[in-house]
């Protein structure tokens, strides 16, 4: 009798601690919102998703009591989709956290909806500065990069190179013109000077007549404040006319690595530009970038990619560490301790939200400097954490007291 | 130095050249739409996607087979054009005796699909396609450096537009193919078959396409969006000059190439827009378009 009690005492418990061990599991679901067909979907696109997932793997979230499921929508660079993809997510889909979001207008968007539905927002792709200035938000975490990095880095190291006058070439939007802004401001205080400027349409395709604005205002840096397809076209086109044989620099103020990839060495050699990451940096980035060159059709991860994978890895940590995924006990945590991962190694939140880390200042490669296939970069310089981005105060985010 | 409101004469005439030279891309394309309406009644929306396969042909050609540029500028504006006549002959040819719209939809869609296809396969960055040899580098031609390529796009669309016009207006085959549309009942009584020639029609206008293509593709990023930008554009052209008049195509391909080029200069904002406030005030005035006939 007493045997058999015991046995039963012993399989209650056991049963008790079961249902307590599943009811410890806690479920989160990802969802990655970038453009996945138009301008912006080789740089973000699926490879933002590859990268989530890597992240979850590499995380073992599984055996740490999480179960993490990862989905995807298309918000074709437009923010009234964004919108409402967001606002279905956060409402009906159960929703925790929103990835990604390149295109600056709809990542504001969906930050404001973050907020008013108390989620969480780890923006990678976007560029506007304002998502963690004028329109930060306390659910939001800008991580890759913003303009003023960009105008910094890029701007900054060309002033100091000797590259005093300048000339945009400015797409005719919001991005552009913020960039051209925040780039105008750091020449000029660098002792620089801006010469001129010329609003091209967007998108546009022929790029030689302002080109040769750009070459008769004889200034000696000719910044691209643009992206995606329409700086590739104005390198190139800017490279048939002979404009740097001519002794004018080129400074593509926001390029990617599948631009460079897409320009051809011979085309985009010479071209200084500030990115985050690059596969090739350290073991850590080529470890990571080798697995993801293998699950996305042999394409390197860009900085978005990185920025996605590293953003969730930090998130997860978060839940781990808080044992929950309530939205406002996850971000304290997150701006609470410092981020640690392969690729940004150490970093931390800040209070308005902007993910700081060490920017690189890098150089494209000569054909003949070249080893192999995606071998496009050299370093010229690493900015520091605490220079490479706007400082807290002079954001104007109502966060910062 | 001279100079005409308040721009240097020299940057000027630099202005005007680069212009003439976007109006030779405008021109080829729309001569293609033009012959196609004209002498087909087919408004050919999938135009900006053959275009772009011209150009992705020639990348192809080149990464595959190791076939160069000038091959290239006459293989590929083939192999587009016989793409084109399969095109043809098993989805448009149905759609000949009903309304244009019907034809728009179609060929709307195709180029929905192709630049579908074309951006699953090779993503949206764009390809690098290098300028031949022969014709890299540049003069300098006193107000401006000139890249000898983009001379030679000038050279290489005036000789095509003024070869097609000649064959449509001056040959037999021309006279042929003129007959075929007005009457094509006719005709056929008189022993041609005129199903063939309409299928030939089409992939000769397409085949236009494919040349245009080729002669980007070193110059714009090779990508699969590349056409879509630019039809539009092409469509404005074709309706100023009046639809399916072949000379309207294609002088009003290079003057509204100039217009746009001086645009640039004096108010670049609006380079995307002049084209569209041209179509319309022509629209207004001349509804037939500046070279149409009346109907």
């Amino acid at each position: 009798m007493k045997i058999s009690k015991l046995i039963l005492a012993a399989a209650a418990a056991a049963l008790m601690s079961g249902s307590a061990l599943a009811q410890d599991k806690i479920n989160v679901k990802l969802g990655v919102l970038n453009d996945r067909s138009g301008t912006y979907a080789d740089l973000s696109g699926e490879g933002s998703v590859v990268a989530a997932r890597m992240a979850v793997e590499d995380f073992k979230a599984a055996d740490k009591g999480i179960n993490v499921e990862v989905i995807s929508a298309d918000h074709q660079n437009k923010p009234d989709i964004g919108s409402s993809i967001a606002r279905q997510w956060y409402d009906q889909d159960g929703v925790d956290v929103i990835l990604d979001v390149p295109t600056s207008s709809v990542a504001l968007a969906v930050s404001e909806i973050t907020k008013e539905k108390n989620k969480i927002f780890m923006n990678s792709g976007a560029g506007a500065s304002d998502l963690t200035g004028k329109a930060c938000s306390p659910n939001t975490v800008h991580w890759t990069y913003d303009t003023w990095a960009l105008a910094n880095g890029t701007g900054g190291a060309m002033v100091k190179a000797g590259g005093d006058t300048w000339f945009f070439l400015t797409a005719d939007y919001a991005f552009g013109h913020a960039l051209e802004r925040d780039t105008s401001a750091l020449v000029e205080k660098a002792g620089g000077k801006v010469l001129g400027s010329v609003r091209h349409p967007f998108p546009g395709q022929d790029f030689s007549s302002f080109l040769l604005q750009a070459q008769g205002s004889g200034a000696k840096v000719i910044g691209l404040a643009n992206a995606g397809a329409d700086t590739t076209n104005a390198i190139k086109q800017a490279s048939e006319f002979g404009i740097v044989q001519g002794g004018q620099k080129l400074a593509g103020l926001l390029t990617f690595v599948t631009d460079v990839k897409a320009l051809g060495l011979a085309t985009a050699q010479g071209l200084v530009l500030t990115e985050a990451f690059y596969w090739d940096q350290n073991d850590g980035t080529r470890e990571f970038s080798k697995r993801f060159a293998e699950k996305h059709g042999g394409s390197m991860p860009t900085m978005v990619h990185a920025g996605v994978y590293a953003s969730v890895l930090h998130y997860l940590k978060a839940v781990e560490a808080t044992k929950g995924k309530d939205a406002t006990a996850v971000m304290a945590k997150m701006k609470e301790m410092p981020s640690e991962d392969p690729l940004f190694g150490k970093g931390e939140v800040r209070v308005d939200g902007r993910h700081v880390h060490d920017m690189y200042l890098f150089e494209v490669k000569k054909p003949e400097e070249s080893t192999a296939d995606w071998d496009l970069y050299k370093t010229v310089a690493t900015i520091p954490a605490a220079e490479a981005f706007r400082p807290l105060a002079d954001g104007g985010c109502s966060l910062v007291k | 130095m001279a100079e005409i409101f308040g721009i240097p004469a020299a940057a000027l005439y630099g202005q005007l050249l680069l212009g003439f030279i976007n109006g030779a891309f405008y021109a080829t394309l729309s001569l293609g739409l033009a012959v196609i309406f004209g002498l087909l009644n087919i408004i050919n929306f999938t135009h900006g996607a053959q275009y772009m396969m011209g150009a992705f042909v020639a990348w192809m050609l080149l990464a595959y087979l190791g076939i160069g540029y000038w091959p290239a500028l006459l293989l590929a504006p083939l192999i587009v054009g016989v793409i084109g006549m399969v095109i043809e002959r098993t989805l448009i040819s149905h759609l000949y005796k009903l309304d244009h719209l019907y034809g728009l939809l179609l060929t709307f869609g195709l180029a929905l699909i192709i630049e579908g296809l074309f951006r699953n396969a090779y993503g949206v960055s764009g390809l690098a396609y290098a300028i031949p040899p022969q014709l890299s580098g540049g003069v300098n031609l006193g107000f401006m450096f000139l890249p000898l390529y983009r001379g030679w796009v000038v050279v290489a669309s005036l000789v095509v537009c003024l070869g097609t016009w000649i064959v449509i207006e001056k040959t037999r085959l021309g006279a042929y193919l003129r007959a075929a549309t007005e009457n094509p009942t006719l005709v056929q009584a008189f022993g041609i078959n005129v199903p063939l020639l309409v299928t030939l029609t089409y992939g000769f206008g397409v085949a236009l396409a494919g040349f245009a293509g080729v002669l980007a593709a070193p110059i714009y990023a090779v990508n699969p969006m590349m056409g879509s930008n630019l039809i539009i554009v092409v469509f404005a052209v074709v309706v100023i000059g009046g639809m399916g008049s072949i000379l309207g195509a294609i002088v009003t391909g290079f003057a509204l190439g100039l217009i746009e080029g001086l645009t640039k200069v004096f108010y670049p904002e609006a380079a995307a827009t002049v084209i569209f406030i041209i179509m319309a005030i022509v629209l207004l005035v001349k509804p037939a378009g500046l070279f149409g006939r009346e109907i």
